[in-house]
């Protein structure tokens, strides 16, 4: 038997890694990645939920679980699309350097 | 049991984010995150959800993990370079991220009696159970879906190709 918010604490945890790693990293190919840690750790914390509501209804309950499946297909069509905006990105600048991308900065 | 195995891949969940966070070379960070996503398929299957591990695995670790891999391999990309930007994040990053972690640990253990406690085997969710929520109730979004991963597709293909 394991309380489900021992899932919640190690979901909450993966997520300040992941907020961590975005705000720390200077490489924008890692960056990239510490957002699909995010994602996962909210992923984690919508099935961790919707177990809990299957538990608290006495029936199970899906609805969590379809959430993560859209997250996943968005976050496949956003990897793609990331993917590709990295590699016009390093075609226009040769770098992956975050800092020395900064066309638009103030 | 149960226990056992959610101490093993909360570990190494927690080891491999960590270490994709330490790691300088982006080849290490994208195999540690890997580990990451495995392990959190192991825990989607200890909470009754057989067919996200499923396709956690499939999807994350290897059809987006591959990407990842492909366009590191194919732009070269070499060691992160320390910038006066990093060590301002830094400065910032790791005393928000520890609050950040206290804050959702605080809320979420003090809410415990809110939960409920999850006992290894119930509640399992078959695929056919989700595909009767998904093709019944949500058959629309599930279409839009498609649309998007072509749109996806289309813009991929449109930006990454080479401009003459």
């Amino acid at each position: 038997m394991i309380p489900i918010a021992w899932y919640l604490v190690l979901s909450g945890i993966l997520f300040s890694i992941g907020v961590a790693a975005f705000l720390i990293k200077r490489n924008i190919i890692t960056v990239f990645m510490s957002i699909e840690l995010m994602l996962n750790a909210v992923n984690l914390s919508f099935v961790a939920f919707s177990r809990n509501w299957s538990q608290i209804t006495g029936h199970l309950q899906v609805s969590g679980q379809i959430f993560v499946f859209f997250v996943m297909v968005v976050a496949a069509a956003e990897a793609a699309v990331g993917l590709a905006i990295i590699i016009a990105v390093f075609r226009a600048r040769n770098t992956l350097n975050v800092d020395q991308v900064d066309l638009m900065k103030l | 049991m149960h226990l056992a195995l959610f101490i093993i891949f909360g570990a190494l969940c927690m080891a491999g984010a960590l270490n994709l966070l330490f790691q300088r070379h982006p080849i290490n960070s994208a195999l540690s995150l890997i580990v990451v996503m495995s392990s959190l398929a192991v825990l989607y299957l200890l909470l009754g959800a057989e067919f996200l591990a499923a396709a956690q695995v499939i999807v994350y670790s290897g059809a987006i993990m591959v990407l990842f891999t492909f366009v590191i391999m194919l732009l070269n990309a070499g060691e992160e370079q320390r910038t006066h930007g990093s060590k301002m994040a830094y400065f910032a990053g790791v005393p928000g991220a520890a609050i950040l972690v206290s804050l959702l640990t605080f809320i979420f253990l003090s809410n415990r009696g809110n939960f409920a406690e999850a006992r290894i085997g119930d509640y399992i969710a078959s695929t056919g159970d989700l595909s009767r929520v998904l093709f019944r109730d949500l058959l629309l979004p599930f279409e839009v879906t498609s649309v998007l991963i072509l749109i996806a597709i289309l813009g991929a293909v449109a930006l990454a190709r080479k401009e003459h």
